[in-house]
């Protein structure tokens, strides 16, 4: 027993997966870095020995621990951004052999299938670089605080359950619910562009939050907070605020900048029917345009 | 302070759900995350959220049921009080998220479906598809924001939790953290500070824990004074799919939903799992626990995939030890709406479809049901009295935890589905005492400026010298795997003294390694390379804490598991002789009782190294009885053991009664 269990704990962190990969020793990287925010942009390549199943993140971990480029510098380990590694959290995005995905989810062998013998990794460019391949996502959530994405219940004490919602309208709500605020659909946009504001000197950081927050609010708002007022107006309680939601999506950056090239369905790592929740909530917004006018 | 003002560490579901209660309050939070609170690591939880429910109480079930079967799954090692408060509160909390508008699955009537999970035989578990921690901790982001909009809320995502400031009298003031953008110091006054920093699966290297959970934020708080409970017990889930970078969980609800655990008869047939017959197929979970079956508690369950790979050697590989788990009897579209997300992952990870191929999975290490020692008032009811200023407090006033970083709820082994309970039940119970704590006439006494700059400098100091160290021989990503593969190799299904004692020197030498490890950045611009750094030296008193603790602890309970001083079952096959046994057995179990029923306290000493204390615990509410899932004679153990609760009971009573009552 004793035995077996030194050596089953080898076992267990020896190397993972089903080893159906390729036999190659090494892999070669090549990563766009950035040392500060707005400086300049510069590639550097980096080799780690390869090992079967292996992911972007597992690759990225042995570059932090070597710290040396492939032509034996030694570098500072390169920066990004991660958590969960189960594609849940929504933290790893990065634009890998220029598409954008999950750094967690991307497994070197298919991606050395795709791309030949190197792997290029690149920080996301529709937000603002902090360093290497991390960036600032702030906007996204700000998305979130314009379309009002929650339901306004009356506080949280106990009032009962929530409203009796059918199996259909559940399995509806559930997948645009997965959303992990990644922000591959907008990497992905035509419409969406980046919107970098710096601080000034002289300015305070209340001042400069809200000149941040509204620069955020002149771009395109994009499909992952569509298709959250989606959801949140599909739900019987969301609804109760369905107008004000409509409001924020028929103002400056609103759907109506919505371009439909439909790129975002195509690299959501969820699956989300984005274009679904886009042409769900451009209806609306007809809808409630002409409501608008009627009742002026 | 004029406004009342409280910081909250840790923006999971026990830290947002405390956010969201204090703003409701009216109190103004700080909270402070690592990541954008959002990608915590709650989003990992996938199986559900357990309470009764009004099917489940047709049945029998109740509030005490579900509290006796948590303090039964976690072997009696937990005060009884707090259970019992979370158990009444369940219902409620189901509904609170169900009005938040979590995706709950529904029935064809439209009500919240449910599952079973282990260690209970009522289908108690509410769920959202494969993702239920997701989905709730969506919806309380989502208040949270709206709080946000409203300024009750103010974040602070990409910050790290230093260290809490005490004053004079060791009461907790604030604390101080980290911009890990510009690396810059800030102190957070506060009336109250709460840690909801979750568990510390990175001590064991890989786990099924996401990257923040390092235990840094607790570890500090150990090292400035706070007492640690219960360290050693930590939860190895049975099901998770071994990587090179972390091992991914698969949940406990592919076996609610019907999945069965097997591996071939033959030690590593190279047939297809799917052509192997049934005959030559061995469901050992369903032949040694027929009552449970698949879903024996997550100890067990790990033991005996464990135990059926290394010393039975029918791991399904040679070179990588795992067993099936079939889902391939269910019908793809059942899979597909109550399993789907989790599915999904084990495709998109091992490139094979466990809808049509049994998954090969095994145990990793996945809860610490250890942390901070936290108190307690007990209610007159034997619940908890709401609002008291002890609720959640730790050994440092002012100072509270919630959440997995707490040692409260699951005592020796955690049941599935219990901890989105505790972490958000905690969360909101602890938002009146706070409110009462900024209420209460412990307001700082002047001015707190120095305070907090001497703090902040020697937080500094302290980074300075980090990143001054740039010769040392030592690499602390080398070092992290050591210190992982020690702790896996020791502390987790199967512990055994002369191991645990070499580990701990090993430990200490580590702990010294860790101050020569040189550092690759030196930058002061997203410095991940001296953040790690700082939390892997934080490691180390935990680690220790871990290691001491599962030493002294002569006994098995939950998951602590040392074969030198388990109990075996029954040899006598007559009657008589069995009850002989059986008595004997009972009679030892309740002197180990007497000696071990205690949760064990650490303070951390000089050099991190622990000193380690135990205290009685409160069973008033449900007295220990043995853990008997499947031990051999366990039918005879369990009547002998009724003969004498019975007795007891009927001296307590003769006792209560009113002199001369017979007369």
């Amino acid at each position: 027993m004793i035995k077996a269990a030194d050596s089953a704990a080898d076992l267990v962190h020896g190397a993972g997966g089903d080893g159906h990969g390729t036999a190659r020793s090494v892999v070669r990287v090549r990563v766009l870095r950035q040392d500060v925010a707005g400086g300049e942009s510069y590639w550097e390549r980096f080799e780690v020995s390869y090992e079967p199943n292996m992911n972007v993140i597992s690759v990225l971990q042995k570059i932090a621990a070597q710290a040396r480029s492939q032509d034996g510098r030694k570098v500072a380990p390169v920066a990004w951004d991660c958590n969960c590694l189960e594609e849940v959290c929504g933290s790893c995005t990065m634009l890998i052999n220029g598409r954008t995905r999950m750094a967690c989810s991307a497994l070197v062998d298919r991606l050395q299938a795709e791309n030949g013998d190197e792997i290029e990794l690149r920080p996301m460019s529709k937000f603002p670089v902090v360093r290497d391949l991390v960036v600032d996502r702030r906007r996204v959530f700000r998305g979130l605080e314009k379309v009002k994405a929650w339901v306004p219940v009356e506080g949280s004490y106990d009032l009962g359950p929530g409203p009796r919602i059918s199996p259909e309208e559940q399995e509806d709500a559930y997948p645009l619910s997965e959303c992990m605020s990644c922000g591959c659909c907008l990497e992905a946009c035509p419409q969406y562009t980046k919107v970098e504001t710096v601080r000034r000197d002289d300015e305070s950081e209340a001042d400069f939050e809200k000149r941040r927050k509204s620069a955020f609010d002149t771009g395109f708002v994009g499909a992952h907070a569509i298709s959250q007022a989606v959801l949140f107006n599909a739900h019987p309680t969301g609804r109760m605020i369905a107008d004000e939601r409509m409001e924020a999506l028929t103002r400056q950056g609103g759907i109506q900048m919505c371009g439909n090239a439909q790129n975002c369905v195509a690299v959501c790592p969820k699956r989300i029917p984005l274009t679904r929740s886009i042409a769900r909530a451009g209806r609306a917004a007809t809808v409630w345009a002409l409501k608008k006018l009627f009742d002026r | 302070m004029a406004q009342p003002r409280v910081l909250v560490v840790g923006g999971g579901l026990a830290g947002l759900a405390a956010t969201m209660r204090l703003a409701e309050l009216g109190i103004d939070v700080d909270l402070v995350s690592l990541v954008p609170v959002k990608r915590s690591h709650s989003v990992c939880a996938q199986g559900g959220i357990n309470s009764v429910n009004a099917l489940t109480r047709q049945q029998g079930d109740s509030e005490w049921k579900h509290l006796d079967d948590t303090v039964y799954g976690g072997d009696f090692l937990q005060h009884q009080p707090p259970v019992k408060e979370m158990a009444d509160w369940g219902p409620k909390i189901i509904d609170l998220m169900d009005r938040l508008g979590v995706p709950f699955n529904r029935t064809s009537e439209g009500f919240r479906d449910q599952r079973r999970f282990g260690g209970t035989l009522y289908k108690r578990t509410a769920f959202a598809g494969a993702t239920t921690g997701q989905q709730l901790l969506y919806a309380l982001d989502e208040q949270v924001r709206r709080w946000e909009v409203e300024g009750k809320v103010k974040k602070w995502e990409f910050w790290d939790f230093l260290g809490p400031v005490l004053d004079e009298a060791g009461r907790c003031r604030g604390a101080i953290c980290q911009d890990l953008v510009t690396m810059q110091f800030k102190a957070f006054a506060a009336d109250a500070v709460v840690l909801a920093t979750g568990g510390n699966g990175l001590i064991y290297g890989r786990s099924t824990m996401s990257m923040v959970c390092t235990g840094s934020a607790v570890s500090r708080a150990y090292q400035a004074g706070a007492c640690y409970g219960n360290g050693e017990f930590i939860q190895v889930h049975p099901t998770a799919i071994p990587g090179a970078d972390k091992l991914r969980l698969m949940s406990e609800s592919a076996r609610g939903e019907g999945g069965r655990v097997w591996v071939p008869r033959k030690p590593q047939d190279q047939r297809d799992p799917r052509s192997i017959p049934e005959a030559e197929r061995s469901y050992f979970l369903e032949e040694r626990y027929p009552k449970y079956g698949n879903l024996v508690p997550r100890d067990i369950a790990t033991r005996e995939i464990f135990d059926i790979c290394t010393t039975d050697g029918l791991s399904v590989e040679k070179d990588r030890l795992c067993v099936y788990l079939d889902l391939t009897h269910i019908p793809k579209e059942t899979l597909d709406r109550k399993l789907g997300g989790i599915l999904e992952i084990y495709e998109k990870f091992q490139g094979v479809d466990p809808r049509v191929t049994p998954m090969k999975i095994f145990p990793a290490v996945h809860y610490s049901m250890g942390g901070l020692w936290v108190d307690y008032e007990k209610s007159g009811s034997g619940g908890l009295a709401e609002g008291s200023l002890r609720n959640q407090q730790t050994s440092l006033p002012g100072l509270y935890a919630i959440g997995e970083c707490d040692y409260q709820y699951h005592g020796a082994n955690r049941l599935g589905a219990n901890s989105l309970l505790s972490c958000i039940f905690s969360g909101l119970f602890v938002a009146p005492t706070l409110a009462n704590v900024c209420g209460a006439a412990t307001k700082a006494a002047g001015d707190q400026t120095r305070l907090f700059d001497a703090e902040i400098r020697r937080h500094e100091e302290r980074h300075r010298e980090l990143l001054a160290r740039t010769a040392g021989d030592e690499n602390p990503y080398t070092l992290h795997q050591e210190l992982g593969n020690l702790m896996t190799r020791v502390a987790t299904v199967v512990r055994r003294n002369d191991q645990l004692t070499a580990a701990y020197n090993e430990a200490c030498r580590m702990a010294e390694r860790w101050k020569r490890c040189a550092v690759s950045d030196t930058g002061n611009w997203t410095n991940q390379n001296v953040v790690f750094t700082k939390a892997l030296g934080d490691m180390f008193p935990i680690a220790k804490l871990i290691l001491k603790g599962a030493l002294l602890r002569d006994e098995c309970r939950g998951a602590h598991f040392k074969p030198a001083f388990s109990m075996p079952g029954l040899k006598a096959t007559d009657p008589e002789g069995k009850r002989r046994e059986a008595e004997q057995w009972c009679d030892a179990f309740e002197a180990n009782t007497r000696k071990w029923l205690k949760s064990t306290i650490a303070t951390c000493g000089p050099n991190g190294d622990p000193e380690i204390s135990y205290q009685d615990i409160d069973t008033s509410l449900i007295p220990p009885r043995p853990r008997l899932y499947g031990l051999v004679g366990g039918d005879a153990i369990e009547e002998a053991w009724k003969d004498r609760a019975a007795k007891a009971a009927g001296q307590v009573a003769e006792k209560g009664q009113p002199a001369g009552a017979g007369a």
